[in-house]
């Protein structure tokens, strides 16, 4: 059914197929008065992840980067590790090093805080419900947030162990994720692998 | 940053005091088919005139900058959306300026606006905010909202931003709640007191009669918050206008000194680090000795269960207003109360309770205007309005919303404008047969907090009577 809208007692009242609506659609109350027209916007930005980029490219190679201040002169946050990677350190300013922090995230991740999420926003890919969960690693200086995958509900401390969309990867946030710690390869949903 | 300088932690000052002339509010509802935004913005403006037996064209003459709170363009489809209201104001050609904070942005607004006055660049200033939040359905407009977080980190994930958000709720009911079912109905009474106080607001979109029970029947948004844990999403205006205090008391006879600060923190949460708390004038190291003795879990500061930028907001406006207790030297506070949670972690992040104790703000009645334990005045009545919970969250406009109330208050005025059948009626309602005064009697002192999404800006506005100032 095509896309629809009409105001009723004060609200608009939407029919049909959502996000498909054609432009300059008349929209008319109760009575037939002209209250509006309908207004619809497709667009493509062409985003750069500038510095970031090696992050997103790592997720696709099985990788997890992160960043670490080495500037000896910083006076709050020498040798701190930041993920999310942070292209400069927040403190001095200094450009971060890059650093590969795969298996310390496959020895140490737990989650901090979390939530299960039965809505999402037009456009979501991910899977519902969504399981968000927060992770620590230890010696970083930040929480990641993430998502776990699979039916087990996160806790508090439990630990977790991140999985990468290796296979197709979209080069976004959503190919890392997350699994319960004893989980095995073979169960890992389509297209997600362990580290490599 | 996790150390603070010397220099960042002065005191802020205004090099003259600022007075609050007026202030002024359209209805509030979640949508408005039938008006344009400029129809609700001259609303406020018109209702800001009356207050003090102005016409428009003659309070227009004393406004020198304008300062406009819209916090998103996206929503309004309408880039530059202050030079279109701006214009329809009939203010061109002054200089005018768009302040967006997000949930803040009413806040933000007039702590700008404040500082033109301050600094002696204007001695009149509009602070008029708005939102427009009808035009999309619901889930574009979750997908809209979620690009308020960060658009690689954190908005590809479900394009929801309560679930951002609620991360932080889940460790805050865990770690301080304890999963208490008692907490958990603490946290349903905010949203019965809230929609309660509502009724009584000819503004408010969502009043309501509701009980802990029907609050706790809600259906769950993100465990342990139900839909009416939740504020609303709303259409609607409101503005203030500030000078000095020569212009204020030739405009008006009773002007309200007021006092305006900022704090910050970052846009992600996952970007918050560990760090010692700053301590309000009412706290010493002492109050947070065996702070993680006391809550397991709650080690870390920050960490999930606090918002630094409230605190720091706070952190200034004590010091620059000469609030040594908020509990004691304020008389009422319009909190931002986006979930029941948030509003409880308010209560510690600006010291009416340390923190991991502010649910007893609630439960020990003094968070009520009369408070239901002891049959007296509640110690430090918050959210006569009704709040985000139950007035209105018109992004744009909701700090500016909450000062007005504040200001109906100290001047004694709350009934002339809450119980004016008229302006029932003008919004096409009955006043209620059971309509009730929530006057707080005498007055002297309040204090707003508008509040930024996770906590990325957070501005703090305490006003008062000239003759209960603090600071001299």
């Amino acid at each position: 059914m095509s896309y629809s809208v009409k105001v009723v007692k004060g609200q608009f009242k939407l029919q049909g197929e959502f996000h498909t609506a054609e432009p300059n659609q008349p929209i008319r109350d109760e009575h037939g008065k002209l209250c509006g027209i309908t207004n619809p916007r497709r667009v493509v930005h062409h985003h750069s992840y500038g510095g970031e980029a090696p992050f997103f490219q790592g997720l696709g190679d099985g990788r997890l980067w992160a960043t670490r201040c080495d500037n000896k002169d910083c006076e709050v946050a020498y040798k701190a590790l930041f993920i999310p990677f942070r292209i400069h350190c927040p403190d001095c300013l200094e450009k971060n090093t890059p650093l590969d922090i795969t298996d310390l995230a496959n020895r140490t991740a737990h989650v901090y805080s979390f939530m299960i999420c039965e809505r999402s926003g037009a456009f979501n890919s991910l899977e519902k419900p969504i399981r968000f969960i927060n992770v620590e690693f230890d010696g970083v200086s930040t929480i990641l947030m993430s998502y776990l995958l699979g039916k087990t509900n996160p806790e508090i401390g439990m630990k977790v162990r991140p999985v990468f969309r290796t296979k197709q990867p979209t080069f976004t946030i959503t190919d890392l994720a997350f699994v319960p710690a004893d989980t095995k390869e073979k169960d890992l949903p389509a297209g997600f692998t362990f580290s490599k | 940053m996790i150390r603070f300088s010397k220099r960042q932690l002065k005191t802020p000052r205004f090099l003259r005091d600022v007075y609050l002339v007026t202030g002024g509010q359209s209805e509030y509802r979640r949508a408005f088919p039938e008006k344009r935004t400029e129809e609700l913005c001259i609303d406020a403006f018109q209702d800001a005139a009356k207050y003090i037996g102005m016409t428009p064209q003659a309070m227009k003459k004393y406004i020198h900058t304008c300062y406009y709170g819209h916090f998103a363009d996206h929503f309004g489809d309408q880039l530059l959306g202050e030079a279109v209201i701006h214009d329809r104001l009939g203010l061109d050609p002054l200089g005018n300026i768009g302040v967006k904070t997000g949930g803040a942005t009413g806040g933000s607004t007039i702590w700008e606006a404040a500082k033109a006055v301050a600094s002696g660049y204007s001695d009149c200033t509009l602070a008029l905010g708005w939102e427009r939040m009808d035009e999309v359905p619901t889930d574009e407009g979750n997908n809209y909202i979620s690009c308020a977080a960060d658009k690689d980190w954190e908005t590809p994930l479900g394009h929801i931003y309560t679930g951002y958000y609620a991360v932080m709720a889940q460790k805050y009911w865990k770690v301080y709640g304890r999963e208490e079912e008692s907490f958990r109905r603490t946290l349903a009474e905010i949203s019965v007191k809230n929609h309660g106080y509502a009724c009584h607001n000819p503004m408010a979109q969502a009043p309501m009669k509701i009980t802990v029970e029907d609050v706790l029947k809600s259906p769950v948004v993100a465990y342990p918050l139900r839909a009416l844990d939740c504020c609303l999403m709303s259409m609607g205006a409101s503005c203030v206008i500030l000078a000095d205090k020569e212009t204020a008391y030739e405009m008006c006879k009773e002007p309200l000194l007021i006092y305006s600060t900022a704090g910050s923190h970052t846009l992600r949460v996952a970007d918050r680090r560990d760090m010692e708390i700053p301590l309000l004038p009412n706290e010493t190291e002492e109050t947070y000795k065996n702070i993680d003795k006391e809550f397991p879990g709650g080690e870390r500061y920050p960490g999930f269960t606090g918002f630094l930028a409230a605190r720091m907001a706070a952190y200034y406006a004590y010091r620059m207003a000469g609030i040594k207790d908020p509990t004691e030297d304020l008389d009422l506070v319009e909190l931002h109360d986006a979930f029941t949670i948030s509003d409880i972690q308010t209560y510690e992040d600006i010291g009416i309770r340390p923190y991991g104790k502010g649910r007893t703000y609630v439960e020990s009645g003094d968070c009520y205007l009369t408070n239901p334990k002891t049959g007296k005045s509640g110690k430090l009545p918050a959210n006569l309005s009704g709040g985000l919970i139950g007035c209105m969250h018109s992004v744009g406009a909701t700090g500016i919303m909450q000062t007005v109330e504040c200001m109906l208050h100290i001047h004694g005025r709350h009934a002339e404008i809450h119980g004016d059948a008229k302006r029932w009626e003008s919004y096409g309602k009955k006043k209620p047969a059971d309509w009730q005064d929530l006057q707080v009697k005498g007055a002297k002192r309040a204090l707003a907090i508008s509040h930024a999404g996770v906590g990325s800006h957070v501005t703090c506005t305490i006003l008062m009577k000239p003759d209960a100032r603090l600071d001299k």
